[in-house]
């Protein structure tokens, strides 16, 4: 059995207080109560605060470019699907630069478990507007305030037919530890949004002003109705839902590919009898 | 004997049907052929040709003068009947022109006719035209029965059946109604295999164990994707349609991370979007193969035509300091040599290795004899399994005398494999400190380069040992060039020098071609672009700048006769 210990990473660059501890504290009691060892599953993330993730924490990582956590997380998983991939991203990373990637990914269904890093915020460049900004709030470069209407993620992958889609809020660690977990083992393309305040850059979106809005679906919640998740989705404001919103349990594009039938491609092993064979193709 | 066959239509009228059947003709009878392709960046429409020469040696390049016209629309004949060779003749179908010419040069086959009455469907009237045309070469139609008998497999008997004899009906008409044709065509010899510029990257590829190819489509490099998905279920491939360049990038380093061979393929609009993941590649050091198909630029330019103007900017390209390789076939066996040696030092050496193309040698067809799977190299650099398991530590990044670390298979030990795109350590953690960039930078770019650099082939040499004119190029001109030094060997001593291993820089101590060139009376530096990128480059590398060049930027390649007639220029004033 793997112990929170096992997970130790590098000591944490981030502001004290930033929503990003909570988490990495979250993510380790998922992993260690589904007991995934750190060699059994890999992180590819993007830049910002969330594309050090993987830094803070033992596992495999591929730390690439601002935008590309999706598609890194796609190759990886196509060439191996015995292993469990998850992409970190944040806001700005994979909903602004990224965001092509966010609706294909969505489509493929690809087994792929993104958590954004969702501060409403851009932290890294210090300060600027990201696409979850709500309208009005001043920065250095928004002088006039954010004019553009915010992105709400949870109702967009939820209006491209995303096959698992939850809000988390990072100061409520056992509650997104939980989340986390239903993530990691859904079968399919799954995105967890987790508000996480920016302490130095985001004046608005604080704690307080989350812990007044969050509030946890009920046990009833119907999270297999697409058009109820929806409208539940579009909630954000007074009160903003947080847990599991939306399930669709399709099969996952890996499943599809009648080549991966036959097992992962990084088992295969090279077999060069058959080019004779393609060679009569060219008579 | 050497004859070229040429086919003029509207994009969707089948000029790419005919053309590759009787490919398929000329090929299986014994010929050599050589054909390329001129189309518009249209689905209907337009006007479009296949041009085929054939002859009982080995071509390599399109000629400029016609023997058979077949005219499918009525700008064939007002376009291309000046290309007419002295015994060539255009075939065409007066009733669907709407125009009579009155010439014996222009053979009129009602091809629409004989289409309906023989086959009873005027779709069969390419199948027609087909035959025409041998029976104006004055060749058997057996052998077009056998091509379409493959083409048409899985179709009802019936449709075979009515091409069949619309193929001899055709066949029939043109040689009783074709006084002028008098081709003298050799017996059958053993047929040819004939192989496309794309096809040979994509055999090569899977030859080289590559399983994920990710690309998004884009003229002219998307017959690699055609290939690599036609045959995904039989090597068990991944084929991945990405969302854009800067996914199929990416994508492709993803899949290269988990331990497979990757390759993605674009032209320069999409490999200028792919350029920050090539820059990724170099930090990370992670292998992976990229076919840059070269079109005529700026921005979408001439998205269907060819152009060589890309040479610095696959160099250049990506910020940052690290190695690259860059290779340019000029051949499909070049491409078969050089896609096996881009996987190869892609992954012995954790570096992005660039296969340069451009439309003249993606889209073009060749009589091959060199494409033998044998000759192909696989050796897996990766770390796997139990030899990653035994080790007692392992660090991604570790440095070594060569500069190469083991590049580990994630998940096969309980070892973490970490890398990053930010300047990290060895064991792929973030740094800051100055002294553990230095050691990186000297590690991915000072240790690699001169074993990459090592590893590099001299230009190939073609003509005279001693010129007194070389023609110097690189990539598609091969065949050209080739062509040209035959035509002209008796003008003066003339030789080639053709390098498809551009980067690194072939080293002076692989062979002397520095000094064959500077011992030349007259080199002349040839090239599909306007502003001498290769004679560019050579001066960087060499010192020695190029007193002639020919340079073609029309977005056409050069014919034999063009080509020549240029060089004959340049001696004619030494």
């Amino acid at each position: 059995m793997a112990t929170s210990a096992d997970y130790k990473g590098q000591t944490p660059a981030w502001c004290p207080g930033c929503g990003n501890f909570g988490i990495l504290a979250a993510f380790k009691k998922a992993l260690v109560e589904l007991d995934i060892e750190p060699h059994r599953y890999v992180i590819s993330s993007g830049i910002g605060q969330s594309g050090k993730f993987p830094h803070y924490i033992a596992c495999n990582a591929f730390n690439g470019l601002h935008g590309r956590s999706l598609p890194v997380a796609t190759g990886l998983r196509l060439a191996n699907q015995d292993m469990l991939v998850c992409a970190f991203a944040g806001d700005g990373d994979c909903y602004g630069e990224g965001g092509n990637h966010f609706i294909h990914a969505i489509r493929r269904n690809i087994n792929v478990k993104l958590f954004v890093h969702d501060n409403q915020v851009y932290g890294l460049t210090k300060g600027q507007a990201s696409p979850t900004s709500m309208p009005g709030m001043r920065t250095k470069v928004q002088p006039f305030g954010v004019l553009a209407g915010e992105l709400n993620p949870v109702a967009m992958a939820i209006a491209l037919g995303c096959s698992f889609v939850a809000r988390g809020f990072s100061r409520d660690t056992d509650q997104l530890a939980d989340i986390m977990e239903r993530a990691l083992t859904h079968r399919g393309f799954s995105l967890v949004d987790i508000l996480q305040p920016c302490v130095t850059f985001n004046r608005i979106n604080t704690y307080d002003w989350y812990a007044d809005r969050v509030y946890y679906l009920e046990p009833g919640y119907d999270l297999d109705d697409r058009v109820s998740a929806f409208e539940q989705a579009l909630e954000f404001g007074d009160r903003i839902p947080a847990g599991v919103l939306y399930r669709d349990e399709r099969p996952t594009y890996e499943e599809s590919i009648p080549v991966l039938a036959e097992g992962a491609l990084v088992g295969r092993t090279f077999e060069p009898k058959k080019l004779q064979k393609t060679l009569a193709e060219f008579y | 004997m050497d004859y070229t066959v040429k086919i003029g239509g509207a994009a969707g009228q089948g000029v790419q049907t005919i053309g590759d059947s009787l490919s398929r003709v000329f090929s299986r009878s014994g010929f050599h052929l050589f054909s390329n392709q001129d189309y518009e960046s249209r689905v209907r429409g337009g006007h479009n040709f296949y041009q085929i020469r054939f002859s009982n040696g080995r071509v390599y390049s399109p000629r400029r003068p016609v023997d058979i016209l077949i005219a499918l629309d009525g700008e064939t004949i007002p376009r291309h009947a000046g290309e007419l060779s002295e015994i060539g003749s255009a075939v065409y179908d007066s009733k669907a022109l709407k125009k009579q010419y009155d010439d014996t040069r222009f053979v009129d086959v009602p091809f629409n006719d004989i289409a309906v009455e023989q086959g009873g469907d005027r779709i069969m009237a390419n199948t027609a035209a087909s035959g025409a045309a041998l029976g104006m070469l004055g060749m058997d139609i057996g052998v077009l029965i056998g091509v379409l008998k493959d083409a048409l497999a899985g179709k009802p008997r019936k449709v075979l059946v009515s091409n069949e004899r619309v193929a001899k009906a055709g066949h029939e008409y043109a040689s009783m109604n074709c006084p002028r044709c008098s081709f003298s065509l050799p017996g059958e010899a053993e047929r040819k295999m004939v192989i496309e510029g794309n096809e040979a990257i994509g055999f090569a590829a899977i030859g080289s164990g590559c399983t994920f190819y990710s690309a998004y489509p884009m003229t002219p490099s998307t017959g690699i994707l055609d290939f690599m998905a036609a045959h995904a279920a039989e090597y068990g491939l991944v084929v991945e349609q990405a969302e854009d360049e800067i996914a199929a990038i990416n994508m492709a380093l993803g899949a290269s991370f988990a331990g497979v061979r990757a390759m993605t393929g674009t032209s320069g609009g999409g490999f200028s979007l792919m350029v920050e993941g090539l820059s990724l590649a170099g930090m990370t050091e992670t292998p992976v193969v990229i076919v840059l198909a070269q079109r005529p630029g700026p921005a979408t330019g001439f998205p269907t035509r060819t152009e060589q103007a890309d040479l610095l900017f696959a160099l250049h390209a990506a910020h940052g300091e690290f190695p690259r390789v860059i290779f340019a076939p000029g051949t499909p066996e070049q491409a078969l040599r050089l896609v096996n040696k881009a996987f190869d030092m892609a992954e012995k050496y954790q570096v992005p290795a660039i296969v340069l193309t451009d439309q003249h040698y993606a889209d073009s067809r060749w009589s091959v004899e060199g494409i033998d799977p044998k000759g192909l190299d696989f050796h897996d650099y990766r770390l796997r399994g139990k030899e990653f398991q035994a080790l007692e530590q392992y660090r991604r990044h570790a440095f070594t005398d060569t500069g190469v670390s083991p590049l580990a298979v994630p998940g096969d030990a309980r070892h973490l494999v970490v890398t990053d795109s930010d300047e990290h350590d060895q064991d792929g953690h973030i740094v800051e400190d100055a002294e553990t960039r230095r050691e990186m930078v000297a590690k991915r770019l000072l240790k690699k380069m001169p074993l990459i650099e090592a590893e590099i082939e001299a230009p190939e040499v073609y003509g005279s040992e001693k010129p007194e004119v070389t023609l110097v190029g690189w990539g598609s001109n091969y065949g050209v060039m080739r062509e040209a030094v035959d035509a002209l060997g008796k003008r003066a001593r003339i030789a080639m020098l053709h390098f498809s291993e551009l980067y690194p820089f072939p080293l002076s101590s692989k062979s002397d071609y520095q000094k064959l060139v500077a011992d030349s009376r007259l080199a002349i530096c040839v090239e599909n672009n306007a502003g001498g990128r290769f004679s560019r480059l050579y001066r960087a590398e060499t010192g020695y700048e190029f007193k002639a060049s020919i340079n073609k930027y029309d977005g056409r390649p050069f014919t034999l006769e063009e080509l020549v007639e240029e060089i004959d220029g340049h001696i004619s004033r030494l």
